[in-house]
């Protein structure tokens, strides 16, 4: 799994790809956290690069989601795809987050 | 976790249908590696073999402390994010990915049969 983060106005953009499973979901779990007690509010999480995610990765995207909303901040998702997508569905994740299909429509709705 | 696909890719299951199963079994094993041994290093087999129907059965097998994952409750999947449990999804995942789970505690062991159709949800 890697992880890249840019800001664009006041919006993180964190693209993730590769695996989000019990191995690597605690380092993207830290990664946040830490942005989060550094003061970033709101985040876009671009999945377009994710190919599998496991209940460790959903556990953490709540852990995070959890956080930022504590703080008035706010995390939304584009580019699900495949098994990624479907995981999401089956978990009650379309109705608690805000999904997108791009970066693009995310941004103008953030 | 590669022998599993093996036996399902060789039935003609699709890759969708492949990395359901993939996910499911890797929950279970999950489950093993966390609550299985407490205090000591344990084993776990993993074997997978065929009903009558044509149904995969991935038969996940410790000798750990018993773990039935049916007493474990369901998360409210509608729940908001305030309200929303962290824990429970990994077990939620396995029984909506399969199409059947077993669990039994035969002597010292914990037997979980996932039983998987080719297509979800269908016979």
């Amino acid at each position: 799994m890697e992880i890249g983060v840019r800001k664009e106005k006041n919006v993180s953009i964190v693209s993730v790809t590769g695996r989000m499973d019990a191995v690597t979901a605690p380092e993207f779990e830290k990664s946040l956290l830490e942005l989060i007690s550094k003061g970033e509010k709101k985040f876009l999480v671009n999945l377009a690069g994710l190919e599998y995610i496991s209940s460790a990765g959903l556990r953490s995207i709540l852990v995070i989601a959890k956080q930022s909303k504590a703080g008035q901040g706010e995390v939304i998702f584009s580019g699900l795809k495949g098994p990624v997508e479907e995981v999401f569905k089956i978990s009650g994740f379309h109705s608690i987050f805000k999904i997108f299909d791009s970066e693009e429509a995310a941004l103008n709705q953030i | 976790m590669s022998s599993i696909s093996h036996c399902a890719r060789e039935r003609g299951f699709s890759p969708e249908r492949i990395s359901e199963i993939e996910l499911a079994t890797e929950e279970a094993l999950v489950n093993v590696f966390k609550y299985a041994y407490p205090d000591k290093i344990g084993e776990v087999e993993v074997t997978c073999k065929w009903d009558q129907e044509g149904r995969l059965i991935i038969e996940i097998v410790d000798s750990g402390v018993p773990f039935d994952m049916f007493s474990i409750g369901e998360p409210d999947t509608t729940a908001d994010i305030s309200k929303r449990k962290i824990g429970g999804l990994g077990i939620f995942l396995i029984k909506k990915l399969t199409d059947d789970v077993q669990y039994q505690r035969e002597g010292t062991k914990n037997v979980l049969s996932l039983i998987v159709n080719k297509n979800r949800g269908r016979e």
